[in-house]
């Protein structure tokens, strides 16, 4: 595979990745009172929002500077301008969130400094704070995306200020509504106040409404995230973002809050560090809740691990989402034959390693910056027992007639994608018995007699 | 009334019927920061050609419009499904510098020799230009080495709107027809043209022309295929629905091959019939035409008519609110929601001309919103202002009637329901039935005007 990828003019055929203004997007409607705009074509934010749209069934309103051909050779200052205006006259937000796009970054718009420009000119108004991030499609995936606009938010925003620490960061990656919900259950329970970055646990996965909401409640507020300066400590969840110039790493270097790098904790192992991160930082034990979930999920382990051992699965999405469940998936006997992803951080392999200590001896591959058709193509030679990841695997499931088992971004074929609870001890749970479940049906399918009792 | 502000550029866009004098403005481009539902002119090629199914679609750019239209259409194929794919150059950063040209070669030679396509399209999207590829010459020199029409799409987003974008797409088809024999093909016979073949539409409609005696030589472009596209200058007829996206195509089609065209839509019984009518009008020299025409009307209105008779009776009074991207559809969708006994309160499209706005006028009650290139905030206005049930459009604007505890019907090119022709007919009144009658909106909250 890795030979193929040596040809050097490839078509990219299926893609296992969007473009990074998506992710960018993603984080802005995670802000309350935010609105994102997108610095470039028309299309970019029609294409996004329906996109977003179709996994969390949820308005999405996403601004665009909407460029024409005088934009792309005069440059897109005056535009920018135009739509800042526009989003402040209908939206009123307390906080607009600007990301490039391949378009304007090609031309070479000094985005920063057009808003710097911007807000000199903007007579004393009481204006919405404004962050950019540079998220050029040419560049990275919607990961990047995500990650850029959670770190350009707290570098442009976060300060510190005299008050004692206290609360705890945490940086949940692109995780799903129901996930943000539970990690603020957990932060309740442990009785630690916490400031989220971003939250898009009510924004995009509200309830209806009695008066229409311009832009939907909830969400991180602007001063909870001028506040992160101060905190305690930030925890950040991916191993792959343990790599790179994070927010969590920022704010360690600006105001020496102390990071803790995790992996996103899904399956025992990695949710135990998680737990036990947070009872170092806030000096707490783990709340009897979370031991009786703990407890509960091995029970389960011990109940269903004959159906699950060795079974085989096809791991594939966000590279950490995907070595979160691959730790997960080998921990309870399953070998994730191959995990694949499209994005390229070149530490895919090496994360997996150390979440899986026999990951050579498994044979297991990892492939990184693949599409569909090179995860199709291995997955025939492999013959798993079912496939794991988002909707968009599902070509390939139905071609080689395994299951699909769906989570992560984006479900577009299901109800309740933003429901799916991946993380913490409950999550495991909920992924545990939905894998045994299916490969418990299979046979059960397949049987002649059809048995009523496993 | 709600407190929803409306953006004084945006003013001259909208119009209510009977409140203020017709002076529309439309057909131009979106306003920064207004968050319009229009997508941008790469878009509009994209639907145009997608259902051509043996040929291959390859979009030169970075990935994301690659991504965002993979599998995007309901547009049904009878044999080979290449047109669900996506392919994509994905340039990055040293592409941006260096230009993509050879990856631009390499990829289509690659997925030529793969999948052996009977065309390949080649999409430019926004940067293509300004880091100067030269698209045409690269398609030119793969299409002398593979022997197959492999055509440039000059769909940079940014050069105009989604109409400009069904330009381009109409253009490259320009020169594949033409270019195949059209020996066997008879007198009467037709083109279908503006029918994409979501859920099978092309196919409903094709067997009424069948049924009337007429040969279908091609269909732009719903089921397409490369062979038909290429003789289709053959048919003695087009039939175009859809005014927007096919029109540069027929008047290319008059103007070099004398063919004429009508323009019609097949959703509602009213509109339906009357295409039916019209060609067989056209072809008036065989009388049998006609009489075929009349029999197959009469029998499938027979045939839905007492169903829809029992769906008049509950949406009797009902208020719709529809938005649309050519606003040709709209004009049949009143039509066929009066036929079910319901008002509409609301209508409005992405890409309307003035005389599109100026039917809709006339077509409208006193008191109905019209509006051009809207955003989510105005149609949710005059949605709850005007007290709308009901909501036809897109995805995007779905979520938007569902918050506001409104029902919704899908009249965009990604559902999986056939609502052209008479059947058609009648799964859109079953479709409006459910979303309208539905139990659960009894949980939503009472709606407060703010």
């Amino acid at each position: 595979m890795k030979a193929q990828k040596n040809i050097e003019y490839k078509a990219t055929s299926n893609a296992c990745k969007l473009c990074s203004p998506l992710g960018a997007s993603l984080v802005f409607r995670g802000i309350e009172k935010s609105m994102p705009l997108l610095h470039g074509s028309q299309g970019c934010s029609t294409y996004i929002r329906r996109y977003l749209i179709s996994h969390f069934n949820e308005p999405v309103d996403i601004a665009s500077s909407n460029f024409t051909e005088e934009t792309t050779i005069f440059g897109g200052g005056a535009n920018l301008k135009i739509a800042v205006q526009n989003i402040i006259k209908q939206y009123d937000p307390e906080l607009i969130g600007v990301a490039t796009t391949c378009l304007s970054e090609t031309i070479g718009d000094d985005v920063p400094l057009i808003l710097r420009d911007y807000n000199k000119n903007d007579s004393g108004k009481l204006s919405p704070a404004i962050v950019s991030v540079s998220t050029p499609s040419y560049s990275g995936t919607h990961i990047d995306g995500f990650h850029g606009a959670v770190k350009a938010t707290v570098d442009t925003i976060a300060e510190k200020g005299n008050i004692e620490a206290k609360h705890v960061n945490i940086f949940p990656n692109m995780l799903s509504p129901e996930d943000l919900r539970h990690l603020k259950d957990i932060f309740f329970d442990f009785g630690a106040e916490h400031i989220m970055l971003p939250d898009y646990s009510q924004t995009l996965d509200g309830p209806l409404w009695s008066e229409y909401q311009k832009i939907p409640e909830g969400g991180t507020t602007v001063k909870q995230i001028a506040s992160m300066g101060d905190a305690a400590a930030s925890i950040e969840f991916g191993r792959i973002l343990a790599e790179e110039e994070s927010a969590g790493k920022l704010l360690k270097k600006k105001f020496q809050v102390p990071c803790y790098s995790l992996g996103i904790p899904i399956g025992v192992n990695e949710t135990d560090v998680f737990f036990n991160a947070l009872s170092t930082i806030t000096g707490k034990p783990v709340p009897e809740k979370y031991v009786q979930e703990r407890g509960r999920l091995i029970d389960a382990y011990a109940d269903g691990h004959k159906y699950v051992f060795e079974a085989r699965a096809v791991v594939y999405g966000e590279e950490d989402l995907v070595i979160g469940l691959a730790s997960f998936l080998s921990e309870i006997g399953i070998v994730p034959v191959l995990c694949a992803s499209g994005g390229e951080s070149g530490h895919l392999k090496n994360k997996l390693c150390q979440v899986i200590p026999d990951f050579e001896t498994r044979g297991i591959e990892a492939l990184e910056g693949v599409d569909f058709v090179d995860i199709g193509d291995a997955a025939k030679k492999l013959s798993p027992d079912f496939l794991i990841g988002s909707s968009k695997g599902y070509k390939i499931a139905r071609e080689i007639n395994k299951p699909l088992i769906r989570v992560g971004f984006p479900i577009h074929d299901r109800m309740g994608g933003a429901r799916i609870l991946h993380i913490g001890y409950k999550g495991t749970q909920q992924l545990f018995d939905t894998i045994s479940n299916i490969i418990i049906a299979s046979k059960q399918d397949a049987s002649s007699v059809g048995y009523t009792y496993m | 009334m709600t407190n929803m502000p409306i953006l004084k550029e945006r003013e001259k866009q909208i119009y209510q019927k009977g409140a203020q004098a017709f002076d529309m403005t439309c057909e131009k481009k979106s306003l920064a920061g207004s968050v319009s539902q229009r997508a941008c002119v790469f878009c509009g090629s994209r639907v145009v050609l997608y259902p051509i199914a043996d040929a291959l679609h390859l979009i030169h750019g970075p990935i994301g419009c690659a991504s965002y239209t993979w599998d995007i259409r309901g547009a049904l194929s009878s044999g080979p499904q290449l047109h669900r794919m996506s392919f994509s150059t994905d340039l990055k950063e040293k592409d941006i510098i260096f230009g993509g040209e050879k990856k631009l070669y390499g990829s289509r030679v690659q997925l030529i020799d793969k999948y052996h396509p009977n065309a390949a399209f080649v999409y430019a999207t926004c940067i293509v230009g300004l880091i100067g590829d030269d698209v045409d010459s690269i398609c030119k020199r793969v299409s002398d080495e593979k022997g197959i029409p492999v055509l440039p799409v000059h769909s940079e987003g940014f050069k105009g709107t989604k109409k400009d974008g069904y330009k381009a797409a109409c253009d490259a088809m320009a020169h594949i027809v033409g270019t195949g024999s059209i020996e066997g093909i008879g007198e009467l016979s037709l083109n279908i043209m503006g029918e994409f073949n979501i859920a099978g539409e092309a196919w409903i409609i094709q067997d009424y022309y069948e049924k009337m005696g007429l040969e279908v030589v091609s269909v732009f472009t719903g089921d397409g295929r490369v062979d038909k596209i290429k003789r289709s200058h053959g048919a003695k007829l087009n039939v175009v629905q859809c005014s927007g996206s096919m029109m540069h195509l027929a008047e290319i089609m008059k103007e070099k091959y004398g063919i004429p065209y009508i323009r019609v839509s097949y959703f509602g019984i009213e509109d339906m019939s009357k295409a039916l009518y019209d060609v067989a009008e056209h072809f008036s020299d065989h009388p049998e035409v006609m009489e075929k025409t009349q029999n197959i009307v009469r029998k499938e209105i027979q045939a839905i008519n007492p169903v829809l008779k029992q769906y008049k009776k509950v949406l009797s009074g009902k208020k719709a609110a529809i938005y649309v991207g050519g606003a040709f559809k709209a004009f049949s969708m009143i039509k066929a929601l009066r036929s079910l006994g319901m008002e509409v309160v609301l209508a409005g499209s992405q890409t309307g001309n003035k005389d599109d706005y100026k039917l809709l006028r006339e077509m409208c009650n006193d008191g109905t919103v019209i509006l051009d290139d809207a955003n989510p905030l105005e149609l949710s206005k005059y949605c709850i202002e005007k007290g709308a049930d009901l909501f036809i459009g897109g995805v995007k604007e779905r979520p938007m009637a569902y918050k506001m505890g409104i029902g919704f019907c899908d009249h965009n090119h990604e559902r999986k329901l056939s609502l052209a022709g008479y059947s058609g007919m009648l799964n859109f009144a079953k479709e409006v039935y459910s979303s309208v009658k539905s139990p659960v909106w009894k949980f939503a909250p009472e709606k407060k005007l703010s």
